[in-house]
């Protein structure tokens, strides 16, 4: 196993864990595939546009089981740090072992392993809630015999089976987000990531992904790895973050030991901003901000 | 919260590549479809198009006698000119689905699920071709109020079905190609807009190809339209010529949506970049 550094999930302490047992089953899968307890392995990837490098020489590791934030600016390299590891972008250097298998030699069996919840609201707005699972289904290959059970179950977890045949263009901001996360569990990824899940969304549809994200982890031992900017989503969830800054990893560990270590009052927005600069960001670009604004719209 | 699920297996049994790869490609289809079951209007307004080029376009046509014909009626003749400018209308300008798509974030979420590229891009051709067999029966039943002389036995219906869905199929992935190069909503109208005049004129649908200039002529040969005519024409209408004969007809079509396809496939995940 490479040496690279590796903070405990809770902790936030570096070190490696040496026994599979007490593992969720669907971790055990992914530990035993990729031989080792990582479900998500940078070994220095690096994407560059031209002359700009979005992402440097990044390499970092993320625990089975855990949820992991992935935090900074726009513009820091996160969206295209995701689409690398989700095989929508190839790196320019190095690469990344996801669910056991490498991203850049192994994409078809990476995208079998992990689900994705983009930053944009995606779930198909003219089909009916239980037509863009039944659709997911079909995509990942489920089984005939498993579609109507396990669509019936996603609906049931993410309380949407009252308005499975409505249109998912009439749903709520939060509706249309539980939708996308069952969606993208259909096939019981072993890892999954979040793109922003909760950007645009009320506080009460908020604190209802949150719960959602949490029995993910707990019932099926999803490693959870997601982007956000909201500090306190960060905080309420991730066992450990990283901070990104202009395309390099500034700092990783868990929220509690970098609040303790800017004192005893520091938030985790003050930690973001000791780690990638008080200044106003003048990162990100024109897309960044169309998604961003068009999400909002569709949300209402 | 349920724990049913916990009875399922965290991952599902194996399912053979071939009908899994299947499965994948109707998924993408199915959804179309599904979406056009939910809204038919598409299909109601694209039946104006070929109402307009039947009922002014041919019936003043057919009066002046000036189009070799190859002696049936220029109306007779062109009706299947028209059905094939229909289904191009229709499926050229398929790519814009797929820019829209991919800015609302429904592209990333096909790409990021284990099916193949190929799967993708055959899926959206397969979908293409149920708006263009509705376009088919929409033609009949005009054709058929004009007294166009049809062919009504089988094996006539099922081979202008086949030219139908190939013909589709090749125009909805040119068009997903060129949705893949110019990326955005405004340029590709534009690039629609230039390709489907050239498309049309330069084939057969609405004069033969001996009435043209040998530069034209040569480029309609390499047009798959002009195939498609020359199939439909001999199997939609009674005594309809072919001037190149099925087998060619269908070989160049099929050759055509295979590089298609091929070449698709290679572009499809460059349009969210």
């Amino acid at each position: 196993m490479p040496k690279i550094f590796r903070p405990h999930p809770v902790t936030g302490e570096a070190g490696f864990v040496d026994s599979l047992d007490n593992l969720h089953p669907a971790q055990q899968e992914t530990a035993t595939a990729a031989h080792q307890l990582n479900a998500v392995e940078t070994k220095s990837i690096t994407r560059r546009f031209e002359s700009l490098v979005a992402v440097n020489n990044l390499s970092f590791a993320c625990s089975l089981g855990s949820i992991f934030g992935l935090l900074g600016p726009n513009g820091a390299g996160k969206s295209t740090l995701i689409k690398m590891l989700t095989t929508l972008m190839s790196p320019t250097e190095g690469t990344a072992v996801v669910a056991g298998f490498d991203i850049v030699r192994e994409p078809r069996e990476v995208r079998r392993r992990i689900g994705y919840v983009s930053q944009m609201l995606s779930a198909d707005g003219e089909l009916t809630g239980y037509e863009n699972l039944l659709i997911a289904s079909k995509l990942y290959g489920i089984p005939r015999a498993e579609r109507a059970a396990r669509i019936d179950q996603g609906l049931q977890f993410m309380e949407l089976t009252h308005v499975a045949r409505k249109l998912v263009k009439h749903y709520s901001g939060g509706m249309i987000r539980r939708l996308e996360i069952a969606q993208s569990m259909l096939h019981r990824p072993s890892v999954l990531f979040l793109d922003e899940p909760t950007v645009g969304l009320d506080p009460i549809a908020k604190q209802a992904v949150w719960q959602n994200i949490r029995d993910l982890r707990r019932e099926f031992g999803t490693t959870i790895l997601m982007t956000t900017h909201d500090m306190q989503e960060a905080d309420e969830l991730c066992e450990t973050v990283a901070f990104m800054h202009q395309g390099t990893l500034a700092a990783i560990g868990s929220p509690a030991k970098f609040k303790v270590m800017l004192g005893p009052s520091a938030t985790l927005g003050d930690v973001f901003i000791h780690y990638t600069g008080a200044t106003i960001a003048e990162q990100g670009d024109f897309t960044n901000v169309a998604r961003a604004r068009s999400t909002s719209r569709r949300l209402g | 919260m349920s724990r049913a699920h916990e009875a399922l297996p965290a991952v599902s049994a194996e399912v053979s590549p071939v009908l899994e790869y299947a499965q994948q490609a109707l998924a993408v289809a199915e959804a179309d479809i599904r979406k056009l079951i939910h809204d038919p209007v598409e299909l109601f307004t694209r039946m104006i198009q070929p109402v307009l080029w039947l009922l002014i376009f041919g019936q003043v046509f057919t009066r002046t006698r000036a189009i070799p014909t190859g002696g049936i009626s220029y109306l007779d003749f062109m009706t299947p000119g028209i059905l094939a400018q229909s289904v191009l209308f229709g499926a050229i300008f398929y790519g814009i689905s797929l820019i829209w798509e991919r800015d609302l974030g429904i592209i990333q979420k096909f790409l990021v699920s284990p099916a193949a590229r190929s799967a993708l891009v055959l899926g959206r051709a397969i979908s293409s071709t149920v708006r263009s067999l509705c376009q088919m029966v929409i033609v009949y039943m005009i054709a058929s109020l004009l007294r166009v002389h049809l062919r009504f036995d089988v094996f006539a219906l099922a081979g202008v079905a086949v030219a139908v869905i190939l013909g589709s199929a090749v125009f909805s992935t040119f068009s997903l190609i060129a949705a893949c190069i110019v990326k955005s909503r405004e340029r590709f109208m534009g690039i629609g807009q230039v390709l489907t005049m050239p498309l049309f004129f330069a084939s057969n649908a609405i004069y033969p190809l001996s009435l043209m200039p040998a530069w034209l002529r040569a480029v309609s040969r390499v047009n798959p339209l002009t195939y498609e005519v020359d199939a439909l024409r001999h199997l939609m209408v009674v005594g309809g010529p072919a001037t190149f004969g099925l087998r060619t007809d269908f070989a160049v079509l099929v050759l055509a949506l295979a590089l298609l396809i091929s070449i698709a496939t290679r572009l499809y995940p460059e349009i969210i970049k």
